[in-house]
Order: structure tokens, then sequence, then C-alpha cells
């Protein structure tokens, strides 16, 4: 049965984990926010407003993030053909999308006081948009296929075509961000940034990576079982059918 | 290389035949570049301004027309079944391939983009840079989109998935290649702008052929 | 999954079909699988395949639709890769050497390959170029049109052909450059009996050549040294109980919500 050897290993191990990693999301979660929303205190530019970066910053760095952890996904299953592999780059796609979805809609929220407009072509807003686009054409190519195997296998390619290329992307779009750039704005993040500022920030970062592999877990042991479902089904089917024949 | 020679003889032969994407491309390329003037208006400096980024957007458009047909078609006959039991490499096929593509449709595009800055008031200096800024750029649009084609092989609405897949890679050089051009007609040095293209040719080229051969790999099974 | 159908149960079932047919001079099998598994889109379709083909062979592989005559051919092709087994050509595996196996073969799948835009006569020295490496001569090519009657229509573009004319010229490809092994999937499918004579005297004459074919076909075609292989026979026992089994375990472990959706099922 080498077709799902390894996942109920893995289901084993996942219910070990869950639990541990659902209650340090909350407790992170919570601590975080108490501290971004009371304790820490208000920018002497920005005012209230700047509590705005202890969502979108640590959503900014998961986006990052959960992309590395696909493009690392998608190597592993193209070159060992690890079966797990292909459902965690699969799993990891919509939380990703999420995160970047985040960072996008607290940067334009963020960017009504600051810049009085909702949306500025800066080059960090921008490279986070293609990235989105990148999150999407990502689900869109894995679900594109009668095959599900065959739209997890040529996403693999797509995402580390996407790793190669993402560097250069980001580059080109802050080389033309600096040559089209008005030099009158405010940079959203100041080069220092005070501890009583920071501690709230890791916190909130810690949370947001918690609940990843939480959600990544919960989504990879609904697809395992759908799939063992599957399995069951179509044997099921072909059963009943040989027994007609017979 | 006869293998080789014959697939890129057979795609261009095909096409010319078949009055193929290559008139269409140029077609659907004049077609949305004029469609800028109607909307923003004639005004020469305007036009002059936005014109090198018009045209460069309108031939990245261009390209992903014919991208669909580059392997959808010899998947569906059975013509990459024969295609991938024959000596030749399947590096060597997908090279012939992205070949045949740009000669149908990014060597038109090249003779035609000059004619259309012109119209759009571009200058002589900015008019020199552009057409080496298209000879540099569009192979690596045919290469990066040979990602694409291959990889939405069999997909269902392949070709719309196609292009959300291709666009967000062929932004590298719309940003170069609009740079050089913005270079030359503001009297800086379009040189830097054209190196990277240059690069950008020599980094797509391995990359297009090792993604697009993995996927067509992946697509016969 | 081996000891459902050990190796040797089939080898002998090809000796003694040999044996019935024509005693000739043993050199020994060419082209050998082992232990073939097939799964398609999550279902096994064969298991425990074997088969052996010594130079002059026919294999006639045989089976309901679905028995997975085509995949065997790909696999046989080196276009798909068996789940698992091995594919031997002189005792060694064709995997190691994939290209090797693509020059001693010709592959006609249920899809003809040829562009419409393209002449009879173009289609067929395209592909026979691509193979050989180098530009078929007109004389080759007329003789391979000839064989199958198309040489009046070589200079006609291959839109104006019939589904027949068009198998036709897919098997005129392989008549224009030389193969050990010809790999046909229903050649049979449209021809006329005319063009199913010529075929059968084709593959006749490649066979006294030594060359072997792999000849998949619900019609009978009575062909010399022909080894039967029943694909239903390699039907998988059921992985029924085994599958529920495993749910059930995962389900066990997963507490109520899942296996909920389990008894649903």
């Amino acid at each position: 049965m080498h077709r799902f050897a390894n996942p109920n290993r893995f289901l084993r191990i996942a219910a070990l984990i869950l639990p541990w990693s659902a209650a340090i999301t909350v407790t992170l979660l919570v601590v975080g926010l108490y501290l971004a929303l009371k304790v820490s205190p208000a920018d002497y530019q920005q005012g209230e407003s700047v509590r705005i970066m202890y969502v979108h910053v640590p959503a900014a760095w998961m986006a990052l993030f959960v992309y590395s952890c696909l493009a690392g996904a998608s190597a592993i299953a193209l070159i060992w053909k690890h079966p797990l592999a292909n459902l965690a780059a699969k799993a990891s796609a919509p939380i990703g999308a999420c995160f970047t979805f985040i960072a996008l809609t607290t940067g334009a929220i963020w960017g009504k006081p600051i810049w009085d407009a909702w949306w500025v072509w800066d080059a960090r807003l921008t490279s986070v948009l293609i990235l989105f686009f990148f999150y999407m054409g990502h689900m869109a190519l894995t679900s594109a296929f009668e095959d599900a195997s065959r739209g997890e296998r040529a996403a693999a390619i797509l995402a580390l075509v996407g790793f190669i290329n993402i560097p250069v992307i980001k580059w080109s779009v802050d080389w033309w961000n600096t040559l089209h750039q008005p030099a009158s704005i405010v940079r959203l993040d100041g080069p220092a940034i005070h501890a009583s500022m920071l501690a709230p920030l890791l916190i909130m970062a810690a949370s947001f990576a918690t609940y990843y592999v939480s959600v990544l877990i919960l989504r990879l042991r609904s697809e395992i079982l759908a799939r063992k479902m599957d399995a069951l089904r179509l044997t099921r089917v072909r059963d009943s059918q040989e027994a007609h024949s017979l | 290389m006869t293998g080789f020679w014959l697939i890129v003889h057979r795609d261009v032969v095909m096409a010319w035949r078949q009055g193929g994407d290559g008139l269409m491309a140029i077609m659907f390329f004049l077609i949305t570049v004029t469609l800028f003037p109607l909307g923003v208006g004639p005004e020469s400096g305007i036009l002059a301004r936005i014109g090198a980024a018009v045209v460069w957007v309108a031939a990245l458009l261009a390209t992903l027309l014919s991208l669909e047909r580059m392997f959808q078609t010899d998947f569906e006959d059975g013509s990459f079944d024969l295609i991938a039991i024959a000596p030749l490499p399947l590096e060597a096929v997908v090279l012939a391939k992205c070949m045949a593509n740009w000669l149908l449709t990014g060597a038109p595009l090249l003779l035609t983009a000059p004619i259309l800055a012109m119209m759009l008031h571009m200058d002589r200096e900015g008019l020199a840079i552009f057409v080496v800024a298209m000879a540099l750029g569009t192979p690596s649009l045919v290469f990066i989109g040979a990602i694409g084609a291959a990889l939405t092989v069999g997909a269902r609405r392949g070709g719309v998935l196609l292009t959300l897949l291709v666009l967000p890679l062929y932004i590298p050089v719309l940003i170069f290649g609009v740079g050089a051009v913005e270079a030359a007609v503001t009297g800086q040095s379009a040189q830097p702008h054209l190196l990277v293209l240059g690069g950008l040719l020599l980094g797509t080229l391995p990359l297009g052929l090792w993604a697009s051969t993995t996927a067509l790999k992946q697509a016969l099974e | 999954m081996d000891d459902t159908h050990p190796p040797s149960d089939t080898s002998q079932e090809v000796g003694v079909a040999i044996g019935a047919k024509k005693p000739q001079k043993k050199v020994g099998v060419l082209f050998a699988g082992r232990g073939l598994v097939c799964v398609r889109g999550g279902r096994t379709v064969f298991v425990g395949l074997d088969f052996a083909l010594e130079p002059g062979d026919a294999l006639v592989l045989m089976g309901p639709n679905g028995s997975g005559k085509s995949s065997l051919l790909r696999i046989m092709a080196g276009l798909l890769k068996p789940a698992e087994g091995d594919l031997l050509w002189h005792g060694y595996a064709v995997e190691d050497d994939a290209r090797s196996h693509y020059a001693r073969q010709h592959y006609v799948g249920h899809l003809d390959g040829l562009k419409v835009a393209m002449t009879v006569s173009e289609n067929l020295s395209f592909w026979t170029g691509l193979r050989m490496g180098e530009v078929p001569s007109a004389s080759s090519v007329r003789n391979a049109l000839s064989a199958f009657g198309l040489d009046c229509l070589a200079d006609f573009p291959a839109r104006i052909l019939s589904a027949g004319q068009k198998r036709r010229l897919s098997l005129a490809r392989v008549l224009a450059s030389p193969a050990d092994l010809w790999l046909l999937d229903e050649p049979t499918v449209a021809l006329d009996r005319d063009s199913v004579a010529a075929l059968k005297q084709a593959i006749a004459h490649h066979q006294q050549h030594g060359g072997m074919v792999v000849i998949a076909t619900h019609s009978e075609m009575a062909l010399d040294r022909a080894r039967p292989l029943h694909l239903d026979r390699f039907v998988p026992a059921s992985e029924l109980a085994e599958l529920q089994e495993d749910a059930a375990t995962v389900l066990r472990k997963n507490g109520h919500k899942a296996g909920k959706k389990g008894r649903r099922l």
C-alpha cells in the first residue's frame, strides 16, 4: 500500500502537536494583542494608527515565510516525491494567501491616515501585491486539472519558478520605485523601533506562526482523510462492477 | 540537430499555412496600442510620456495569445507522445518550440513596435534603444511563457489560467524594457537597463527550459 | 502484491503457447516485463504482470475495456512509468537507457499525431526525420506510403484524409524506418479489409526479420507465433478490506467528527 504509507504516522504525530500549537496560538495572541493595544505607546508622529503595524507587519512576514515553506515543500515533492509534501504545499497556499491579503488590507487602512490615500504604489506594497498574484496563480493551477495529483505536481513547479523569480521581481520593483518615487513620503517603518513596540510585534509574529502550524495540520489531516475516502469509494465502485460482470 | 530544425520548420510552416497566430498577435498589438490615444487623448506630450510603457504592455499581452497553443495542440493530436520518444532531448524540443514561437510572434512584434512607437511620438534616441530592448526582452517573454504553456497543458480554462501565471513573471522585463527607453529619452545611459535585460534573458533561458521540460514530462504521465 | 501472481505462472503459460505454434530456433528472450503494476488515477489497473518476447514473436493483448491494454503499451513504450516492476531488454533494465529504448521501437497509439495543414508525405517525413535524425529520402517515404495505398495522396494535405486513411498513414510511419519492436494500439480500427491484409503482411514480414510486435486488438487477427496475453487475469485482488481497515484505524484515532463523516460514506 505504497500510496498512503506515510500519512498514518503523520496523523499520529499531528494529533500530538495540534492541541499544543492551538493553545500556544491563543495564549500568544491574547498576550500580544493586550501588549499591542493597551501597553505599547502611540507613535509621536502617527498616533494610535501605528497599532495597525502589530497585525500588518507580522502578516507580511508570514506571507513571505509561508511562501518559503510552500516552495520548500514543492522542492521536496519534486525531488523525493514524498506524498505528504504535495499536500503540505497545497494546504499552505490558501493560508499564505490569507496572510498576504491581511497585509494588503491593513496596509491600505494604515496608508489612509498617513498618506491620505488608500493605495500608494510603494515598493513594499506593490511587491506584496505581486506575491498575492503568485498565491492566486498557485491555487488556480492546483485546482485546474481533472486529475488532482497532476495539478499538485504542476503547482510545485510553479512554486519553485516563483521562488526563483520573487527576489528578481522584488528587486526590480524596488528599483522601479526609487526611480519614480516622490521623495516626500513618510515610510511605514522607522529604522529604530523601541522595545515596548518590538515585544508585542514579535509576540504577534510568533502567534501567527503557531497559527499557521495549527491550520496546516488541520488542513493536511482533512486532505488525507478525504483522499482515503476517495480510494475507498473508488474500490467499492470497482468491486461492485466486478460482482456485476461475474 | 536535424530534429531540432524539423520542429522549428514544421511549426513555422504550419502557422504560415493556417494564417496563424503571428498575424493575430500583430493585429491585437495594433488595436491595443490604438486604444490608448483614444483613451487618454491625442496630446503629443502625454503620448510621448507613456508611449514606451503602452507599447511594452501591449507587446506583453500580444505574446500571450499564441502561448496557449504552443504545446496544447501537440498533446491533443498525440504528436507529443511521438516527440517524447524521439531521440531529441525534451529540452531541445522546448527550445525549438520557443524559437518557432519567437519567429512567429516575437519577430513580427519587433518589426511593428517601432512604427507604433513613432505614432506615439517617441523621439529618435528612444526609438533605437526601444528596438534593442525589444530584441533582448521578447525572447525572455517566450521562455517565461513556455513555462506557463507547459504547466497548463490539459488544464481547464488553460488560456486564462496561463495569463494569470505568466503576467506576474513578466514584470521585470516590463520594468527594465520601459526603463531603458525612459533613460534614453531623458538623456541618461540606457546601458544598465539593457544589461539587466540581457541578464534576464540568460536567466530565463535555463529556467524556462527546465520548468517547461519538467512540466511536460508530468503532463505525459 | 507479487505473491498473488508468481512470475513463474505466466512464463509457463507463454512457453506452452510457443510450443503449440511453431518450434523455432531458441534465441532467448529479448524483451520482457517483470511484475508490472499499473496505477491510473488512483486505481490499480493490473498487478504482477509478466511477459516475455523472443525475436519474431507477436504478443496479442486481450481484455475488456479498462483492463489496461493501452496503459501497458504506453509502459512498454516508456511513455508511462509502471508503479512497480521492470522492463528488460536483453536482461538489462530499460529505464537505465531510455533513449536507446525509444530508438528501437515504433509506437502507434490511439491518436495519429497528424497535422492537417501539412501534406501526407510531409507528415510522414517529419516523423521519420525526427526519429532518424535525418530527413528521409523521397523514395523511402513513397515506398512506405504505397505499402498502405497512400502514394496517390502523397501531396494532398492530411485534412482531406478519412479516419481509415489517417490510420494507414500512422501505420506507414512504422514502415518508413526500421525498429525491432512495434507497439500497435488497436491498429485495425477504421481499417478496411485490404488494409488489414496489408498490415498483416507487414507484420509477418517484420517478424520474419526477427522483429517483435505487441498489438492490442479486439478483432481477430491471425498472426504467426502469436502469444495471447489476457489482461483481465492481472486484475488486483480487492483492496477494499485493507482500505476499510486502514480508514477505521484512522477514524478511531481522530475522534468523533471524522468518524461520523466516515460512516456517511
